[in-house]
């Protein structure tokens, strides 16, 4: 086997047993575990599968294991912090922005870059920032307001 | 094994209702408190076959202590600790919560004490499925006189102890407490020691939806956070030890058939577990990729057989009856006398094509067989009728097979057949190993099942004063949910025509109420517009049920349609009607781009009513929803196809809604506490294509005739007014 491939995930460093050409979705759900980032297409046009890889969002689906070679990465499991959820993460709890949920972690990722990019974004923003990534339980309503919700909370919190 | 899955082709009214003989759950009685500990539990009786699908009702009865006709548990621990027991399963329809909202208000706990044992052949009581908007009405009311009946007993244990009567006794918040002396025990207390089980008395009374204390008020859904920190395990994120990730050899069409297959070189890879058993081929491997790898290494050698494409799916529908299954018209008057003495009369076509359900969740099974015993976590709506596909398969009993069903992500009526947990099962056989299946976007787009496609002939006679007097109404293979009209007409000819489908169909949200829903609705609106009636004042008129008056009129006030502008390029419509116990009506507000012809649904309001609300949040979302995904069928989606090979297999193909298709859209809900509850997870679909139609005639003069409405935009249709 050639080297062991290292990236920081979830803020620690971690080391990749899995052939460099395989999918970075199935060596982070399979190998390592993190399962809450969801397989939905395999073609990247539905977003369940989205990563924070050096901080922008990326279908990790469309990656390989190599892609990720001394990189950061987070993962929908690396929001929480001692307990407390993400403030995109209370956001979808409080709105109940969810039914099934299984796009859920990859609408909170999304949601997250966004919100790191653009702490106001306006609703066409979001739509945008979105927009590659389906509901299907057409919950985007509540999506959008529980964007809504985390900004604010986030701004508040900054100031 | 014959895994060819087109051999498990079935109409869908018909497939909801087929029983089967199902007869088994593992956990006998005698054995209940063995497991779950000392308590008080209450065991539900169906009593009646309209409860069928929620009971063991048509259940052969061979094992001597399992009582017939048992449909849930419902156990109360030392700890106070509720458990629930029901075959139903949580697909994102919410019905966890709802369920255990009912439970709690019944047996008058808090919430948070109840627990929700779902869709687990081996723990809880057969159940035919989560389909067919049954959990609501049927599930809940067995599941709260199940509670009421536990409260009871409480009750009686409290009054032998303190040597009252039970009805001098108040049984609130989890306790009994005696107003008299002040005295109080705890259910936890109560239960202490105790291994009492009782069946459900015939006739226990259940708390009028007017006195619901946890129930009629919106809750969180259950176990909502481990839905946003990524820790809710579905099928496909189960890894058992020594797991195999399987691929399957998929023929290159429909109908081919397996001529040969040189399996040498992935039998020659290490690790790697090859089956062939009749045409099924797959492999199971260490990791997906080297799976993905093996299946490619295998040469296979297909015969094909020329099959039908699009382009010919309608006049195929009109000229293939499936005559064995003919069904019978429902007759009322004289269409044909009513017809000939009109002063008007009108006759439309409509079609519809097939759609796919796409569950974001993919058909995923893990299968393991441990002591010739196997257990099957799969993602679906029918955990005992695939424990039956199982069974039947391997040729072992039921007893031999567990299923259990993950909080699954979404359904919509597409999860009903056991392929994904045949495959994985059969291959796990071969490997002696767990094995995991996750089918692929392209999978599911082919080798699962469709919302079927339909051709809609109506006629029909108006006065001149815009009354109904004939209505005829042929469906051809799209189903006969939601056939019948609503609207008052004397003489009546309906009849659904089952047809041989040329693709593989089954159930979708909302059956063939979406169909029959979008013909009538719009034919309605044709009708309108030929009496020179405003649509809205035309249904009224010929309209006496006053509960879909009364969506109707909700819809079109808060739509403000008296007040509705008209101007180029906008445009407004309704549909409506009712289904499976609930009223829908929608109102639609479009725009279309002049340059492009791209239409825009700019708004929307749906009104509801489904008797007394069990959870107004939940069931908001539920109306939402079905509007959402009611858009996709409306304007685009079409599953295209050509000589057996699905043409756009893939979502950069096959456009489902986004966020920028995502209009304006106002649930209202009517909560009527004077009526039992309905379910509601589909018939808020069915008023939303008409009502975009009908708005696109009002915005542009053209009449669409056929779902989708605008898959390439306005300027490609046609104009037909």
């Amino acid at each position: 086997m050639a080297g062991a491939i290292h990236a920081q995930i979830n803020g620690k460093s971690r080391e990749f047993l899995s052939d460099p050409d395989t999918t970075l979705l199935f060596a982070l759900r399979e190998e390592l575990g993190l399962t809450g980032t969801k397989y939905g297409c395999g073609e990247g046009q539905c977003g369940a599968c989205t990563i924070l890889l050096n901080g922008t969002p990326r279908r990790s689906c469309q990656l390989s294991v190599n892609d990720a070679a001394g990189k950061s990465i987070i993962t929908i499991e690396g929001f929480e912090q001692s307990g407390l959820l993400h403030p995109v993460q209370q956001a979808f709890l409080d709105r109940g922005a969810f039914q099934c949920a299984y796009c859920t972690s990859g609408m909170i990722v999304s949601s997250v870059a966004l919100l790191q990019k653009n702490p106001n974004p306006s609703e066409p923003e979001i739509v945008q920032a979105l927009q590659g990534n389906i509901c299907r339980c057409g919950t985007h309503p509540r999506i959008i307001a529980a964007v809504q919700q985390a900004a604010k909370a986030m701004r508040g919190a900054k100031s | 094994m014959s895994a060819a899955p087109e051999k498990f082709i079935v109409e869908p009214e018909r497939y909801e209702l087929r029983s089967s003989a199902l007869h088994h759950f593992n956990l006998q009685r005698r054995d209940f408190f063995k497991v779950m500990g000392a308590g008080i539990a209450i065991f539900t009786v169906a009593a009646n076959a309209s409860a069928a699908q929620e009971s063991g009702a048509r259940r052969h009865d061979g094992d001597q202590d399992q009582p017939k006709n048992i449909s849930s548990w419902l156990h109360i621990n030392d700890e106070g600790v509720v458990t629930v027991f029901t075959g139903k399963v949580e697909v994102g329809q919410n019905t966890r919560t709802t369920l255990a909202q009912s439970v709690a208000d019944e047996l008058r706990v808090p919430l948070a004490s109840v627990r929700m044992v779902m869709g687990d052949t081996a723990l809880t009581p057969f159940d035919m499925g989560t389909f067919g908007s049954r959990s609501t009405p049927y599930m809940s009311p067995q599941l709260r006189r199940a509670a009421s009946a536990a409260r009871d007993l409480l009750l009686e244990q409290a009054a032998t102890e303190w040597k009252t009567a039970p009805d001098k006794l108040t049984a609130r918040d989890g306790k009994i407490t005696n107003p008299a002396s002040g005295a109080i025990l705890t259910y936890a207390q109560l239960a202490q020691g105790k291994t009492l089980a009782h069946d459900l008395p015939d006739a226990d009374p259940i708390t009028p939806p007017e006195q619901w204390t946890v129930a009629g008020k919106s809750a969180p859904k259950l176990d909502a956070r481990a839905f946003v920190t990524g820790q809710h395990q579905y099928t496909p994120d189960l890894r058992p030890p020594n797991l195999l990730h399987a691929k399957v050899l998929r023929p290159p069409a429909f109908g081919a058939t397996l001529v040969s297959a040189d399996l040498s070189a992935a039998q020659a890879m290490p690790g790697v577990v090859v089956v062939r058993d009749a045409d099924f081929v797959a492999v199971a491997a260490p990791t997906e990729r080297i799976a993905e790898k093996a299946r490619d290494a295998i040469r296979a050698e297909w015969k094909n057989t020329p099959q039908l494409s699009s382009k010919e799916l309608y006049s195929h529908l009109k000229k293939n009856l499936d005559t064995e299954e003919n069904q019978k018209p429902h007759e009322k008057g004289s269409v044909a006398h009513a017809l000939d003495a009109a002063s008007q009369r009108h006759q439309q076509t409509y079609t519809v094509a097939y759609i796919a359900h796409t569950p974001l969740e993919p058909r995923a099974a893990v299968a393991e067989w441990k002591d010739e015993k196997l257990t099957v976590y799969t993602g679906s709506q029918r955990p005992f009728g695939i424990q039956e596909e199982l069974a039947s398969a391997f040729h072992i009993p039921k007893d031999r097979v567990r299923v259990i069903v993950p909080d699954t992500g979404s359904a919509y009526g597409g999860k009903h057949t056991g392929d994904a947990a045949l495959e994985a099962a059969r291959l796990a056989r071969a490997a002696n190993r767990p094995v995991k299946i996750v089918w692929t976007r392209e999978e599911e787009f082919t080798w699962s099942y469709f919302r079927p496609a339909g051709v809609i002939e109506i006629k029909s006679a108006i006065e001149p004063d815009g009354k109904l007097t004939a209505w005829e109404f042929h469906n051809y293979n799209s189903g006969g949910s939601g056939i019948q009209t609503p609207y008052d007409v004397a003489n009546q000819l309906i009849q659904f025509h089952p047809v041989n489908s040329p693709l593989r169909q089954g159930s979708y949200r909302g059956l063939a109420a979406t169909a029959n829903h979008f013909a009538r609705e719009s034919f309605m609106d044709e009708l309108a517009h030929s009496a020179k009636i405003d649509p809205f004042e035309f249904r009224m008129k010929n309209l006496s049920d006053v509960r879909l008056r009364a969506v109707f009129e909700s819809a079109a006030k808060s739509f403000g349609w008296q007040q509705r502008m008209p101007q180029p390029g906008r445009g407004f419509g309704m549909g409506g009607g009712v289904e499976k116990g609930g009223y829908v009506a929608t109102c639609a507000e479009i725009s279309v781009e002049p340059n492009s012809g791209e239409v825009r649904v700019v708004r929307v309001v749906t009104a509801f009513e489904c008797g007394a609300i069990v959870n107004p949040d939940g069931l908001r979302n539920q109306v939402i929803g079905a509007n959402v995904m009611g858009l996709g069928g409306a304007l685009f989606e079409s599953i295209e196809f050509d000589n057996g090979r699905i043409s756009n297999p893939y979502f950069a193909q096959y456009r489902v809604p986004r966020f920028r298709d995502i209009p304006k859209i106002e649930a209202i809900l009517i909560d009527r506490k004077d009526l039992p509850p309905a379910g509601a997870g589909e018939t808020p679909i069915v008023g939303l294509a008409p009502a975009i139609g009908n708005a696109i005639f009002n915005a542009s003069g053209i009449r669409l005739r056929a779902l989708p409405l605008v898959p390439r935009g306005l300027n490609t249709q046609r104009s037909s007014p």
